[in-house]
C-alpha cells in the first residue's frame, strides 16, 4: 500500500433518490492532516456525499478508498469500525445516559455480557481531556451544554480511533467561546494527521479553518479553491455559480412610531427594565451576546412568555390581553428562532401551515378557496420553491421552511413583523432573498425588528441597532455607527466614545 | 431516583392510612394488618408486579403493549389445556406455554421492526386477536386444572411460613427473582444500556453500532414471556380460567404500574425497584378500596383518581423547584 495515498478518495460518486438526483459523479481527495470545507447550498448534495461517506448511504455509482484501498461501506457502524465517523448536526446524543456511556456507546468495555463501568469512566475522562472537555463521566448527558456536547461527539470520535471526522454544521448551535474552542480542538486534531471534512454554512469559519474548499451544486463538483485564496466572494460564486451583488441596501424613510415599548421586564432578568420604539418602515436589529436575553425579550413582546411588567403598544394601542393570539390580532408577529419547533408544524402542508394562524378569521368552516388563494400568492410572491401546496413543509430545506413562516405571518397583514435569528440554518441563496423581501415589506411601511446573532446578518439588514447586555438595553446605534467594534463593546459592557 | 422515593412515600402514606381505616371494633385489630389480608396483598403484587415488569421492558425502548391481558390469557387457557386436555407432564407443560408467549412477542417484534408498524397498532390488534382466538379456542368453556397441576400451584399459592397466620407468598420470590434478574440486566450488562440508549434515540444508537432492531424484538420477546408467566400464576392460584374474562384489563394495570414507577412513555428511563413500587401501589389501593368500601364499585374510579393526582402533584413540584433556581 503506498504511503502517500489519501486518507480519503471518493470517485464517481452517485447517488439518487425517488424523483432525485442527488449526485451525479461527484470526486473529493481529502488527505492526512487536512481539513477541507464541504460547501454548497442546501440541497446540493452535501448531506448526501456526508451520509455516503459515514456509509448510511449507498451510492449507486462510484468509488471509495481508504488509504488507496476500495472499501465498501455496509453502515455507520462499519464506516466507524473503519475510522470514519460523523458528528451530526442535530446532535444525536442519547441524553439519558451518562458521559462515560454515550462515549463508548455501541463499543462498550465489556466483561462477557457485563459492563466495565469503572473502565468506561477512566477511559472517558482520558479520552475526553484531549478535546479539553473536562466533565464528571459520570453526569447525565443532558447537563451538558450544546458546545460540551459537541465535544462530547468528537471525543467519541476520538475514541473509535476515527482518522478521518466529518463535522457538519458543528458550530450552529454553539455559543461564540464555544465555537473558538471547537476550533482549537480542530487545530489540534489536524496536527495529529486527522483528516476533517468540515460542512458550514457559516463561510468565516470556513475561510478561517480550511485547508481546502470544496464546493457542490446541484450535487456536482462546482471547483475548488485553496484554503487561503477562499475569500467570501469567491465562495459564494462557488455555491450559487453567480456573484451575488453585494446588495445594494434600498434606503428607507421611517414613519410614524407603530411599536412601543414600555418598562418589560422578563423572568430571565427581573431588574432589568427594557425601553423602545421603532417606526413603520424601520428595520432594527437586536444584537447583543447568546444569554443576554434577546430571545426572551421577543418572546415576552408577542406573548409566548408572560412579561413580569411593562407595557406594549402597537399602532397605538396598548396591548391588553396576554397571549400569541392577542398579539397576532393586534399586529405583530413572531418568526420564531426554532423554527422546526416552534415555528411550523412539520408534517403538515405547505398550504396548511400558510394559512394556520389566519384561518380562523374566516369563519368556523375552512375555506378552501381562501387556503388555495393565500398558498399559491405566497409562493409566487416569496419564491417557494415547492412541489406543490400539498407538500409536506418539513421536506422543504431550510431557506423554504422560513419563507413559509414568513408567508404564514405576512398573512395576518401585521404592522410589526419580529424575527428571532431569520436565516439561521438557511442557505446563501434563500438568505438573499429574504434579505430582499423585508427590505421591500420595509419599503411598504412595515416595522421589521429582528435578533440575530450573526453580526453580518446584523450589519448588512439593520437601519438602526439595539444592543443588549444582561438584559438591558446597552446602546443604540444608527446606521452610521455600526460596525462590528461597536457593537461588540456594547455586547460586552464596554462604553462607546 | 427522586422519583422512586416519591412514590416510595406516597406509599407508606397511603398504607398508614388503610390501617387506620381498617381499625375492626368487633375484633378490636386492624384489618389491614391481619396476616390473612397482607399475604394476600403481597401475593397479588408478585403476580402483578411481574406483568408491570414485562410492560417496562417495552416502554423502556419508548414503545408500548397493550395485549398483556390477552396473552395472560393465553396462558391462562393454554396451560390447563396441556395439563388436563393432554396429560402434558407439569415440568414440560410450562416451558411450552412461556415458549408459546414468548413466540407472540417475536411476532409482535417483528411487525414492528420489519414491517415498521406501529407499536400501539400492532399490540392493540394483539390484545383483539388473542383473546378472541382463545375464545373460539375454548368454546368460551372455562378451562380448570383440576388436580393436575398440584405441585406447580405452589408457585402461585405456596408460602414460606414466617408466623401462623402469615408466610412469604410465592409470587413473590418469583417476582423477586424477575426484578434482580431484570435489573441486573438494565444496569449492568451491554445490551440493557444499548436498550436504554435506542429508547431514547435510536438513530443515535443505531449510528453508534448498536444493533437496535434485534434487541427492540428481544424487549417484545421478554415483555410477552413475562407475561405469559404472569398468566401461568395467575390461572394456578384460582385453578381455572375463562377466555372472556381472564386477564381482562390486565395491560392497564401493568402499564400503569410501570409509568407510576417512573418509567417514561418517552423511553430511555426507569428502574426495576421503581416499577415493583408502582406495581404495589397499585394493589395497595385495590386492597384499601376493598378494605374500607363494602363494594369495589368504586375500584377503576379511585385507582384513576389517585395515578391522575399522583402525577399532578409530581409535575407541580417540579415545576416550583424548577421556579425556584
Amino acid at each position: 500500500m503506498a504511503s502517500d495515498a489519501p486518507l480519503l478518495e471518493v470517485s464517481g460518486i452517485s447517488k439518487a433518490f425517488p424523483g432525485v438526483q442527488a449526485l451525479s459523479s461527484v470526486d473529493f481527495v481529502l488527505h492526512r492532516g487536512e481539513v477541507v470545507a464541504l460547501i454548497g447550498e442546501n440541497g446540493a448534495g452535501k448531506s448526501t456525499l456526508m451520509k455516503v461517506l459515514a456509509g448510511v448511504h449507498r451510492p449507486d455509482a462510484g468509488l471509495l478508498r481508504l488509504l488507496g484501498q476500495a472499501v465498501e461501506l455496509r453502515g455507520p457502524a462499519d464506516a466507524l469500525a473503519r475510522g470514519i465517523a460523523l458528528i451530526h448536526q442535530e446532535l444525536s446524543l442519547c441524553d439519558n445516559l451518562t458521559v462515560a456511556a454515550a462515549v463508548y456507546l455501541g463499543a462498550e468495555m465489556r466483561k462477557g455480557p457485563f459492563l466495565r463501568e469503572r473502565a468506561m469512566q477512566h477511559g472517558a475522562r482520558a479520552v475526553l481531556a484531549q478535546v479539553g472537555l473536562h466533565v464528571d463521566p459520570r453526569q447525565l448527558v443532558a447537563t451538558l451544554s450544546p458546545g460540551q456536547k459537541q465535544l462530547l461527539e468528537i471525543g467519541r470520535a476520538l475514541r473509535a480511533e476515527a482518522r478521518v471526522l466529518i463535522m457538519d454544521e458543528p458550530t450552529s448551535s454553539l455559543t461564540q467561546v464555544e465555537a473558538e474552542r471547537l476550533f482549537e480542538v480542530t487545530d489540534e486534531l489536524r496536527r495529529r494527521g486527522v483528516g476533517i471534512v468540515y460542512i458550514s454554512h457559516r463561510l468565516g469559519e470556513v475561510s478561517r479553518l480550511a485547508d481546502r474548499v470544496v464546493g457542490l451544486r446541484d450535487g456536482r463538483n462546482s471547483g475548488e479553491i485553496p484554503g487561503r485564496e477562499a475569500t467570501h466572494e469567491r465562495m459564494v460564486s462557488l455555491m450559487v455559480g453567480r456573484t451575488l451583488s453585494q446588495e445594494q441596501r434600498p434606503s428607507h424613510s421611517p414613519g410614524e412610531v407603530v411599536l412601543r415599548v414600555r418598562g418589560v421586564r422578563t423572568a430571565a432578568f427581573p431588574e432589568a427594565c427594557v425601553d423602545f420604539e421603532v417606526r413603520s418602515g424601520e428595520v432594527v436589529g437586536i444584537a447583543g451576546l447568546l444569554g443576554s436575553g434577546r430571545s426572551e425579550l421577543l418572546r415576552a413582546l408577542f406573548g409566548a412568555d408572560r412579561a413580569l411588567a411593562g407595557q406594549i403598544e402597537v399602532g397605538g394601542v396598548p396591548l391588553q390581553r396576554h397571549g400569541p393570539a392577542a398579539a397576532a390580532a393586534a399586529g405583530l408577529v413572531l418568526a420564531p428562532e426554532d423554527r422546526k419547533l416552534q415555528g411550523l408544524v412539520l408534517g403538515m402542508s405547505v398550504r396548511d401551515n400558510l394559512s394556520l394562524p389566519t384561518l380562523h378569521r374566516r369563519g368556523r368552516f375552512i375555506d378552501r378557496a381562501y387556503e388555495r388563494d393565500l398558498c399559491a400568492r405566497s409562493i409566487a410572491e416569496l419564491g417557494i420553491r415547492t412541489a406543490g401546496g400539498g407538500q409536506v413543509v418539513g421536506s422543504l430545506s431550510g431557506g423554504n421552511q422560513q419563507k413559509v413562516v414568513l408567508g404564514k405571518w405576512l398573512a395576518a397583514n401585521p404592522k410589526v413583523l419580529v424575527l428571532d435569528e431569520p436565516t439561521r440554518g438557511v442557505d446563501v441563496g434563500a438568505r438573499a432573498e429574504i434579505y430582499a423581501r423585508l427590505h421591500e415589506l420595509a419599503g411598504a411601511g412595515l416595522a421589521v425588528l429582528f435578533v440575530s446573532s450573526e453580526l453580518e446578518e446584523v450589519l448588512s439588514l439593520a437601519d438602526r441597532v439595539l444592543v443588549l447586555n444582561h438584559g438591558r438595553i446597552a446602546g443604540e446605534l444608527p446606521r452610521a455607527r455600526l460596525s462590528e467594534e461597536t457593537i461588540m463593546m456594547l455586547a460586552t459592557g464596554m462604553e462607546v466614545a | 431516583m427522586k422519583k422512586i422515593l416519591g412514590i416510595a412515600a406516597l406509599l407508606v402514606v397511603i398504607a398508614l392510612t388503610t390501617t387506620w381505616l381498617s381499625w375492626d371494633a368487633s375484633s378490636q385489630s386492624y384489618t389491614f394488618l391481619s396476616g390473612y389480608n397482607l399475604q394476600n396483598l403481597l401475593q397479588r403484587i408478585g403476580m402483578f408486579g411481574v406483568l408491570s415488569i414485562a410492560a417496562a421492558f417495552v416502554i423502556v425502548t419508548g414503545g408500548i403493549d397493550l395485549s398483556i391481558g390477552s396473552v395472560v390469557c393465553v396462558a391462562g387457557c393454554m396451560l390447563p389445556w396441556l395439563l388436563r386436555d393432554h396429560g402434558v407432564p407439569p415440568l414440560l407443560a410450562m416451558p411450552i406455554v412461556l415458549l408459546l408467549c414468548a413466540a407472540i412477542g417475536l411476532w409482535h417484534g417483528l411487525l414492528i421492526v420489519g414491517l415498521g408498524l406501529q407499536p400501539f397498532v400492532v399490540t392493540l390488534c394483539g390484545l383483539l386477536l388473542y383473546r378472541g382466538v382463545m375464545r373460539a379456542f375454548t368454546g368460551d368453556q372455562t378451562m380448570g386444572l383440576g388436580g393436575t397441576a398440584d405441585g406447580l400451584r405452589w408457585l402461585a399459592t405456596g408460602r414460606i411460613p414466617i408466623t401462623e397466620s402469615f408466610g412469604l407468598p410465592a409470587p413473590l420470590l418469583v417476582l423477586a427473582l424477575v426484578a434482580v434478574v431484570t435489573s441486573i440486566f438494565w444496569t449492568r450488562t451491554v445490551a440493557g444500556r444499548h436498550l436504554f440508549a435506542l429508547g431514547r434515540n435510536e438513530e443515535a444508537a443505531r449510528f453508534a453500532g448498536v444493533a437496535t432492531g434485534r434487541l427492540t424484538v428481544l424487549a417484545y420477546v421478554l415483555c410477552s414471556l413475562l407475561a405469559g408467566l404472569g398468566g401461568c400464576l395467575f390461572v394456578l392460584d384460582v385453578n381455572s380460567a375463562q377466555a372472556s374474562s381472564f386477564g381482562n384489563f390486565y395491560e392497564l394495570y401493568a402499564i400503569a404500574g410501570a409509568v407510576l414507577g417512573g418509567v417514561a412513555l418517552r423511553g430511555g428511563e426507569g428502574m426495576v425497584l421503581g416499577v415493583v413500587l408502582g406495581a404495589c401501589l397499585m394493589q395497595l389501593l385495590q386492597n384499601t378500596i376493598n378494605l374500607v368500601a363494602d363494594s369495589n364499585q368504586l375500584e377503576f374510579a379511585v385507582v384513576g383518581a389517585v395515578i391522575l393526582a399522583g402525577a399532578a402533584v409530581d409535575e407541580g413540584v417540579r415545576r416550583f423547584f424548577r421556579r425556584r433556581r
